[in-house]
This record gives C-alpha cells, sequence and structure tokens, in this order.
C-alpha cells in the first residue's frame, strides 16, 4: 500500500477544478409501506469536496442512512424507490447505473462503514477473510496477497498483533476492535471517499474518541474525502470542516462549521448547539439541558409549509404557507429558512 | 475443533446406555411372552419349559438380564431370533443396505429440492416462484406418506403397469437389466420419502435464509462490491446452514419413522418392515436390536449435525 504517497499527492481544496467529488442534487427516496409512502429522504442537496470532513447531522429518523445507503444503492428496492435527484460522482450520475457498474465504485471508490460493529461482520470467516474478499474483488489479488493485505490494513488501524490476528474470527474482537476492523475493510481500496454512518454511537464513550480519531489519522494519511454521519454535535464540532444539518428528510442548512457554531440560521440548528451538555456550565450552574420540545413530523404526510413550524418558536403564519427553500444568506452558509436573517 | 469433537463422541456413550436400558426395561416388561406358544403345547411337560426358560435366563431379574444383555452385545454376540433361529446381526446385516440405500438416496432427493427451491424463494419474496415453492411445499408436507405412496402404486403400478409395487432382493438379472429393474422398484419409495422430506426442508431453508437476508453482514458484503450470487452464497446460505443442520438432524428420528412406513406400504424387505414383523411375533431379540440400531442411528446423525455445525459456526468449538 502506497499511503505516503498518496499523502504526498494530497488532494487540492476544492476549487473551480472539474466537477466535485460528490454532488447529490434533488434526491427524493421513498418507501412503499402499507400505510403509503414514506418519504424518507424528500429533496437532499448535499455536496463533498476532495480531501474534506462534511458532517450529516440530525435526529434520529431524519433519513441520514437512507441518503447513505443510496448513494451505494444499498437501500432495498423495493420497498424503497429513488423518487428523483442525482448523485454525481465525480460528475457521472450513480442513479441510472446498473448492479454491475454500481458493484465497481462500491469499495472501490467510496468505502463505507456502519454503525453496528457487532452483527456487521460475517461471523463465520475470520478478519482477514473478510477484508481479503473486497481485495480480492476489485484488485484481483492472489489468495496470499490479499491475505498480506489484509494484515496491513490491520496494522495500519492499529490493531495489536495482524499477522496472528488476521486469522482470528470477528467474536475474538471488542466492539471497538471490530469497528477498527470494518475501517481497515472500508479503506482497502483505496477509497476516494469513506462514509461513516455513526461508526461510533453503539461504542464505549473511551473506545467513541479512539476511532475518530483513528478516522481522521486515516484521513490525513490516505488523503479521502469523509462524509460522516452523526447525532452528535459534539462530533461535529471536533471532526468536520463543513456541517449539512438535516430534518424529516430535507436539509434545512449548511456552512463550515466555525459559521454554523458561530451564527447557527436554523431555529432547529440552534435548538441542536443548546443541546449540547457543556460539562462547565452544567457544573457551576446546575443548567438543565435544553431539548427541543416537540416532536417529528410523519414522513407519510409532511407538513406543506416548513416542516419544523410545529416546533418553532419563531414560526409566524408565512412559514407554513409554502416550504422555505434552501438558499445561500451569507457566503458559504445556507439555510433554509425564512426568517434566518433576523433570527441568527 | 478436536476437543470438541471428543466432547461430542463421550457425550453420544451414555446417551446410547441410557436408550439401551430404556429399551430394555421397556421390553422386558411389556405383555407378551415368545414360549406361548410353547405352553399351550400339551406335547410338552412343564418341567421341559421350566429348564428351557431358566436356561435362556429369562426369569432372572431386569437388571442382570440387562447387563448379560449388554455384555454379549459388546462382544459381538447379538442373540438368536427366536422365530427364524438366525442369528440377529446376520438379519439385520441383510436388511440393512437396503433400507440405507432407499433412505439415503430419498434425503439426497430432499436435499436437492430443498436447497436450491428454499433459496431461490427466499431471496425473491413474493414473487410467483416464491409463492409456487409456498403452496408445493405445504400441499407436500401436509399429504401423509402412507396416502401418497398408495396414490403412486395405483397409478404407477394398478393403472399404468409401469412400475412393481412389490420391492424385490432377487432380481435375476445382471448388468445395466439388474441396474434397470433395481430403479424400477426403488423409485417409488425413494420418491415419496424424498418428496416429503424435500417439502418440510424447503420451508426450514427458505426461512433461514429470510433469517439471514435481513442481517446487517449481508449488506457490509454488497458495500463490498461482491457480485450478488457471491453474496447469496457465501454470506447468505453459509450462514442460513446453521439452523438447518440443526433442524435436519432433529428430524431423523421422524425420518427414520417415515421410512417404517413407507416400507410397509412398499414392500421393501428393509429393516423398517424387520422392525414389525418381528413385534407382530414378540420376537424380542430382533426388536431389541433392531430399535437399538434406530437409535445408534439417530445418535450417530446428532454427532454428525453437531460436527458440521462446529464446523460451519466457528464460535460454537471454542466455546
Ligand atoms: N425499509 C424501510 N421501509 C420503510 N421506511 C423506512 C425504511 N428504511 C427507512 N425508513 C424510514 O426512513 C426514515 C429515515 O430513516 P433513517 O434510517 O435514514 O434515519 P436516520 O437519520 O439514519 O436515523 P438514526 O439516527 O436513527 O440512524 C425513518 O423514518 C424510517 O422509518
Ligand atoms: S421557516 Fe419559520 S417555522 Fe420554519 S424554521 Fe424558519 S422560522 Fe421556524
Ligand atoms: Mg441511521
Amino acid at each position: 500500500m502506497s499511503a505516503a504517497t498518496m499523502a504526498a499527492a494530497a488532494p487540492p481544496p476544492a476549487a473551480a477544478a472539474g466537477p466535485r467529488l460528490l454532488e447529490i442534487a434533488g434526491l427524493k427516496v421513498h418507501f412503499r409501506t402499507d400505510d403509503g409512502w414514506v418519504r424518507a429522504v424528500d429533496g437532499v442537496d448535499i455536496g463533498v469536496d476532495r480531501g474534506e470532513t462534511l458532517c450529516v447531522v440530525g435526529e434520529s429518523g431524519c433519513g441520514k442512512t437512507v441518503t447513505a445507503m443510496t448513494i451505494l444503492k444499498l437501500i432495498a428496492m423495493p420497498p424503497g424507490k429513488i423518487v428523483a435527484g442525482s448523485i454525481l460522482w465525480q460528475g457521472r450520475d450513480l442513479v441510472p447505473l446498473g448492479p454491475d457498474q454500481m458493484r465497481a465504485i462500491r469499495a472501490k471508490e467510496i468505502g463505507f462503514v456502519f454503525q453496528e460493529p457487532m452483527t456487521s461482520l460475517n461471523p463465520v470467516y475470520t478478519v482477514g477473510e473478510q477484508i481479503a474478499e473486497a481485495v480480492r474483488q476489485h484488485e484481483g489479488l492472489s489468495r496470499r496477497a490479499a491475505r498480506d493485505r489484509a494484515a496491513e490494513m490491520l496494522r495500519l488501524v492499529n490493531i495489536p498483533n495482524p499477522q496472528r490476528r488476521v486469522d482470528d474470527y470477528p467474536h475474538q474482537f471488542s466492539g471497538g476492535m471490530r469497528q477498527r476492523v470494518m475501517i481497515a475493510m472500508a479503506l482497502s481500496c483505496n477509497p476516494k471517499l469513506l462514509i461513516a454512518d455513526e461508526p461510533t454511537t453503539a461504542l464505549d464513550v473511551t473506545i467513541q474518541a479512539q476511532i475518530l480519531d483513528l478516522m481522521q489519522e486515516m484521513k490525513e494519511r490516505l488523503g479521502m474525502a469523509v462524509l460522516l454521519i452523526t447525532h452528535a454535535m459534539g462530533v461535529v464540532a471536533e471532526t468536520a470542516q463543513r456541517v449539512v444539518v438535516m430534518y424529516a428528510g430535507q436539509v434545512v442548512e449548511e456552512a463550515p462549521v466555525e459559521a454554523l457554531f458561530g451564527r447557527p440560521m436554523h431555529p432547529y440548528t440552534q435548538g441542536l448547539i443548546r443541546s449540547i451538555p457543556r460539562l462547565d456550565l452544567a457544573a457551576t450552574e446546575h443548567r438543565r439541558l435544553e431539548a427541543i420540545p416537540g416532536t417529528v413530523p410523519s414522513l407519510l404526510n409532511p407538513p406543506a409549509g416548513c416542516r419544523f413550524a410545529a416546533r418553532c418558536r419563531h414560526a409566524i403564519p408565512a412559514c407554513s404557507a409554502a416550504p422555505p427553500p434552501l438558499r445561500e444568506v451569507t457566503p458559504g452558509h445556507l439555510a433554509a429558512c425564512i426568517r434566518a436573517e433576523e433570527i441568527s | 475443533m478436536t476437543q470438541y469433537l471428543l466432547r461430542r463422541v463421550l457425550i453420544a456413550i451414555p446417551s446410547l446406555l441410557g436408550i439401551s436400558v430404556i429399551l430394555f426395561t421397556v421390553l422386558a416388561l411389556a405383555p407378551g411372552d415368545p414360549f406361548e406358544e410353547l405352553a399351550t403345547n400339551p406335547a410338552i411337560p412343564p418341567e421341559v419349559r421350566q429348564n428351557l426358560r431358566a436356561s435362556l435366563g429369562l426369569d432372572d431379574p431386569i437388571y442382570l438380564r440387562y447387563f448379560a444383555w449388554l455384555g454379549s452385545m459388546l462382544q459381538g454376540d447379538w442373540g438368536y431370533s427366536f422365530i427364524s433361529r438366525i442369528p440377529v446381526d446376520d438379519l439385520i446385516l441383510q436388511r440393512l443396505p437396503t433400507t440405507v440405500a432407499v433412505i439415503g438416496a430419498s434425503q439426497v432427493l430432499a436435499l436437492c429440492i430443498a436447497l436450491p427451491v428454499g433459496v431461490m424463494a427466499a431471496t425473491r419474496p413474493y414473487s410467483l416462484f416464491d409463492q409456487v415453492a409456498n403452496t408445493l411445499a405445504f400441499v407436500g408436507f401436509s399429504l401423509p406418506t402412507f396416502f401418497t405412496g398408495l396414490l403412486l402404486i395405483l397409478l404407477f403400478s394398478i393403472h399404468l403397469d409401469w412400475l412393481p409395487f412389490v420391492y424385490s432382493t432377487k432380481i435375476d438379472a445382471t448388468g445395466l437389466a439388474w441396474w434397470w429393474a433395481q430403479l424400477k422398484q426403488s423409485i417409488m419409495p425413494i420418491a415419496v420419502l424424498g418428496l416429503f422430506q424435500g417439502a418440510a426442508w424447503t420451508r426450514f431453508v427458505r426461512s433461514a435464509v429470510l433469517d439471514v437476508v435481513r442481517l446487517d453482514h449481508v449488506t457490509t458484503a454488497r458495500a463490498k462490491g461482491l457480485p450478488e450470487s457471491r453474496v447469496t452464497l457465501r454470506h447468505v446460505v453459509r450462514n442460513a446452514m446453521i439452523p438447518v443442520v440443526t433442524l435436519v438432524a432433529l428430524q431423523m428420528p421422524a425420518v427414520f419413522g417415515g421410512a417404517i412406513v413407507t416400507e410397509q406400504i412398499f414392500r421393501v424387505p428393509g429393516i423398517g418392515s424387520l422392525l414389525i414383523t418381528s413385534i407382530l411375533s414378540n420376537d424380542t431379540p430382533v426388536i431389541m436390536a433392531v430399535t437399538f440400531v434406530f437409535a445408534a442411528l439417530v445418535i450417530f446423525f446428532n454427532l454428525v449435525a453437531d460436527i458440521l455445525y462446529g464446523w460451519l459456526d466457528p464460535r460454537i468449538s471454542y466455546r
């Protein structure tokens, strides 16, 4: 593996040079259920540039996982269906691609790390076999060379004794170690983008920090872009360069991380930031965590206007008239709120 | 793995002993006496009868008789049939190959149906194929073998006169003709048993595969860019085999039960029909030996299942 050469060829900041690495536009993914169509993702625009870390945040059920899985067409279709939109990967639309063409992109171009390290590995094969499988598929390596690559990947993600551990089964690893194995597997074919769907949610707090550090380290060494999904604003503050906030299947705000925390524009983002536990404040003022009141609207039949209106302290009648468009309020800072200027 | 195997084999021994104790006790307590005929025969004086009984050890306490039986059986002496006076082991060895061939072939047929159909149905849930397969499996599983057996005999032996309905061990032909006759007489018993088991196992395989397809590691396998056929074979079917092996092993007693019935219907001179005739004639040594062989076969298949299980699921053998 040419980690060193890859780091040397660190990608330039995404300027006008060519198409973006990933550009999702107007994506709608709906699920057919007995009660009707669930609009899990309902008009999402997300762009990722080479070498950057983009965080996607939002409450449980807002469509983060569906969005991420749709990029690699990993959602079950049916019941799922891509109703509208495009997913441009380096300028090429993935939506119309057939299964064979999608397979060439999975793992090779875009790696994926899932939320549950305990169940994401197949219990009946050694971790080495599972990593080698991806390498053999995409690079046609021999069995022995693929095994060596697997051990090399385990060493890269700081698993002690990689030459021995490569022949161990998943149940012989702890949760944190399994997530390292998952990361090793996702990176084994040198993807240009790593999608990590809440990679630390299922882990202990101390292990969470280690896994995030590892991802950061990998990103710097291998020079790929990272799309990190999380619902923890603390994680966002520590890792992201840019942030996309999702609510009820839509993007409500997008900004560089300093701008988002410095001047959150959407009332939902403001609520999320207020709900971050602050150890310093909690200790002195006994201030309680401020949760956002109310519940997420049904995705079966979402409200016509702003989907956050029922929970918004700034709501006015105009909010419910039409869906507020996602617009650039200040350069590089987008929000889907008609009152963004006044309330931020 | 060796340790796991050893432990499994060691557990099988007390199970066999326990089964033999229970069998022996039940048979010893069962009503019916092989000397009934002698007792009603006025030509034989009671003293002679008494001496005969004593020489055969029939009046000893049960536990003494059990140990005597166990001792001689372990030395390879399985006793003589009360009726035909032929050594029991010879009788069994005469009959066993036929049974093993018929049951074996029918189980292979069952697996050849259940595996592909179950996997295909589960990977296309609620498709036309799935619905047809499901319905046929349900019908096949609901029809008892004695019914389908008689139906086949009626159709192919009596109505069409294509196949013989009595299985014969003495086919006077050689070479190809012998194989042809053998095939013609085995095809109905094999089909009846095989289709019945195949229907039952199709349902097992389908539900086991359905349980695995929605697991996270299958999505991981897809995310690696593997072809769908490889995902299905290596990451779905392979894992689904773990519960299927257990269920199949647990089914073995039922399979033998079904085999006995089928042997009766088609007059297959196997070990099942040997058991039935020996029960009807109170031939205790034969009953004891045949039931014991059945029990040993069941335990043997459980052992095979355990071994397969340890091989299929690495989490087991390390415990
Ligand atoms: N197969 C499916 N059938 C029906 N609805 C689905 C299906 N998959 C997802 N959904 C719906 O899509 C919505 C978005 O789900 P998604 O998993 O993307 O949320 P999320 O943002 O990842 O949440 P979490 O933080 O809990 O992971 C949910 O309301 C969910 O009920
Ligand atoms: S559009 Fe209106 S209801 Fe929606 S977030 Fe802005 S102020 Fe609140
Ligand atoms: Mg999720």
